[in-house]
């Protein structure tokens, strides 16, 4: 008799299963199919619902949307602006050159271009500017302090002691209490102009300013039309020579219409016209000239 | 001969590539289990020692990271009787090592059981060219063996030279280097039948695979069942499988016999199944369980079911005493052993020193053959298991895969074979092209 249950199924794979687990385990078929075919998907689903430019559309308003509804809530925007270390001229000045309406989100702030409007100010030595939380823009200032006056082609200017400019000056009576400069180049010479002033402080009275000779040297010119002419070099002691020489035999004080230090091993007088013909006079007479 | 050559420098190349990759397979086509193991070579910086797997022996090499049996199909004596069954159970095996493993395994080495192996003791010696031995001394000696006649459709599977000698002195392993005037050696050549090689490479090429090396069962289960000691000092392996028993003796690290009867474990299931009017299964499983071949008294009391499922009650409830089976089992052993003495005395085991016999294959685990074998084969017999390499499941540490981790082994770090050296420069044909790119070869 046969035997009644079916006979057992056979355990060996076909040829085509067999293949096929092969083709499975070979690791670039693995990888496309546990990567690649995934990616593949994704990629049509992407590329079928983005081929319609309407659709398209409506996702990017949506999403510039959102971004818009982000950027001006309440936490980023900006209501205030607080300038420190200005005076009120400068602080005007800044808000212009600010030209903000606020409120304005932060995330509109060009913070680079508000930082070179305000260092590019003539007034403004350095600045620094922030974002404070509570929606404050804070720009610290550190004005320029004028030096010296310099008197320009165009007008009467205020120098801080590195040459820079600060503010135009309306008159000289303004600042009485500034050394004025003049001469061509005169504003590029500003530090040393201010060592010879600080030199001649024990005539600081008589000086009325400084003259740029050449563009290489100065001249101090005093009340009543005397000038010390500097040396282009090492002007400092050569001055600090004719102040030595006023403290002791009054050399000012005398009818001496410029006193010549530009050749430091040989000083010059220059005397007054008439002081000039009486000494001659005196001379030719003690040489029995008539 | 010059196919066979080519076609084994083709298997040496295979199995250098396989192992570039780091995957190999084995394959042990026996009569009746298959076993493939797939082998990872990570190299000895991964290895990993574990309990009983010590970093000897070449196993640190690799890992095994799939393992699968089936039930043979097809396979008679060790060899192909019916193709399309052995590919199938093939497929099979293959297919559930992979799975294990996770990875695809394309080169495969293989061993053959059956195809009545012959060995040859071959003896070759050249005059030196030059003072000292070099490369081309070794290969022209190799080439000066002469051939024996080893019959129509015979195929080398084994050419290794097991012994060079140099003037006076012999027992050298490797006499590349030294100076010398004639250099001789020894060759132990083993053929099979190329039919059967032929069908199991067909079977094989049948699924996809690329076979990477042939091994003879016989060898390879010495190499995994024989400790060190044995293999240096002599010792013969007789692994008795399913359809056919190994018998390999090895001395001084080298194989220098192989040969194989053709009787193994399925004569005992056969001869319990023809005594006890039992099913082939039955008698399978009366054999595993119940066998032996030492009867006492206690095995007259001990009633065994015999069992079926014939549908006929009388017939199913037949009972036999465990000496009855016994009875049947234990001649046959006896044959299987008296034939492997048979061989071993041809082959003149009894003139080596140590006389070292390891039991080993599925049927060495008969109870009692410990008790048995010594009375036919010597004092110095004992039942070997396989060495333990790393990775391999514990279901597969038996004596029955002696041969799968033997192939392992040989697939670690084979024997030099004849093909492995180089070829003797008068050999070239036409010394024109070929040698100008072994030229290139050899200097680039």
């Amino acid at each position: 008799m046969r035997s009644l249950t079916a006979p057992r199924r056979d355990p060996a794979p076909s040829r085509l299963s067999y293949r096929l687990q092969r083709l499975a385990l070979t690791p670039m078929v693995r990888v496309a199919v546990r990567r690649g075919l995934p990616l593949l998907a994704l990629l049509l689903v992407l590329a079928v619902l983005l081929g319609d430019a309407d659709r398209r559309a409506v996702l990017t308003d949506r999403i510039a949307d959102l971004r818009m509804q982000i950027q001006q809530r309440d936490e980023f925007m900006v209501h205030e602006i607080r300038i420190d270390g200005a005076s009120d001229l400068v602080a005007a000045e800044i808000g212009r050159a600010l030209a903000l309406d606020l409120p304005v989100s932060s995330f509109d702030l060009d913070l680079e271009a508000l930082y070179d409007g305000v260092a590019r100010l003539d007034a403004v030595s350095r600045t620094d500017l922030r974002v404070r939380p509570g929606g404050v823009l804070e720009v610290r200032v550190v004005q320029r302090v004028p030096a010296a006056i310099w008197r320009g082609p165009t007008g009467l200017h205020l120098l801080d002691a590195d040459g820079a400019r600060v503010a135009l000056l309306p008159r000289r009576a303004d600042r009485p209490e500034l050394p004025l400069l003049a001469g061509e180049g005169a504003e590029r010479a500003v530090p040393e102009a201010l060592r010879i002033l600080d030199a001649a402080r024990p005539i600081a009275g008589r000086i009325r300013g400084l003259t740029r000779m050449g563009e290489r040297r100065w001249d101090v010119v005093l009340d009543n039309g005397q000038r010390i002419l500097l040396p282009r070099a090492d002007p400092v002691p050569a001055l600090e020579r004719v102040v030595a020489l006023d403290a002791a035999r009054d050399l000012l004080d005398r009818d001496v219409a410029a006193v010549d230090m530009r050749n430091p091993a040989r000083p010059t007088l220059r005397l007054g016209a008439a002081t000039a013909l009486r000494l001659r006079n005196i001379k030719l007479t003690e040489l029995g000239v008539d | 001969m010059t196919d066979l050559y080519q076609s084994q420098r083709a298997m040496r190349a295979m199995r250098r590539a396989a192992m570039q990759r780091g995957v190999i397979a084995i394959l042990d086509v026996g009569t009746s289990k298959i076993a493939c193991l797939v082998l990872r070579f990570d190299g000895p910086d991964a290895f990993r020692p574990s309990e009983g797997v010590g970093p000897m022996a070449g196993q640190s090499a690799f890992r095994v990271i799939g393992a699968a049996t089936t039930r043979s199909r097809g396979v008679r004596f060790g060899e192909v009787s019916a193709m399309q069954e052995t590919e199938r159970a093939i497929r099979t095996v293959v297919q559930a090592a992979q799975k294990a493993a996770q990875l695809r395994v394309d080169h495969v080495i293989a061993c053959v059981a059956g195809g009545d192996p012959r060995s040859y003791g071959l003896a070759g010696q050249v005059e030196l060219e030059q003072d000292h031995v070099s490369e081309q001394d070794v290969a022209r000696v190799l080439a000066a063996c002469d051939m024996p006649p080893i019959g129509e459709g015979r195929e080398v599977l084994h050419a290794q030279p097991v012994n060079f000698a140099l003037d006076h002195r012999s027992g050298l392993n490797d006499p590349r280097g030294q100076a010398g005037q004639m250099l001789a050696c020894d060759m132990h050549l083993l053929t099979v039948d190329g039919t059967t090689l032929a069908n199991l490479i067909h079977c094989v090429k049948r699924c996809d695979l690329e076979l990477a090396g042939l091994a003879s069962s016989a060898y390879v289960s010495g190499i995994s069942s024989l400790v060190e000691d044995e293999q240096e000092l002599g010792a013969a392996c007789i692994d008795i499988g399913g359809g056919a028993t190994g018998v390999s003796i090895f001395m001084k690290k080298h194989m220098i016999y192989a040969d194989s009867v053709r009787l193994g474990g399925d004569h005992v299931t056969s001869d319990i199944s023809k005594g006890l009017q039992v099913p082939l299964a039955r008698a399978e499983w009366l054999k595993t369980r119940h066998g032996g071949v030492v009867a006492t008294g206690m095995d007259d009391r001990e009633m065994i079911e015999l069992g079926g499922e014939s549908g006929d009650w009388e017939r199913d409830r037949r009972s036999a005493s465990r000496a009855e089976l016994i009875g049947i089992m234990r001649p046959r052993v006896e044959e299987i052993l008296e034939e492997v003495r048979a061989r071993l005395d041809a082959a003149g085991f009894d003139a080596l020193r140590s006389q070292q016999i390891v039991l080993t294959g599925g049927t060495s685990q008969i109870p009692g053959l410990d008790g048995l074998a010594p009375r036919i084969l010597g004092q110095q017999v004992r039942i070997g298991r396989p060495l333990r390499v790393s990775g391999l499941p514990e279901k597969a540490t038996g004596a029955a895969f002696a041969s799968a981790v033997g192939l392992c082994l040989f697939a670690a770090n084979p024997q030099d074979e004849w093909w492995d050296f180089e070829i003797p420069m008068d050999r070239y044909p036409a010394r024109s092209l070929r040698r100008a790119v072994k030229w290139f070869k050899d200097n680039w």
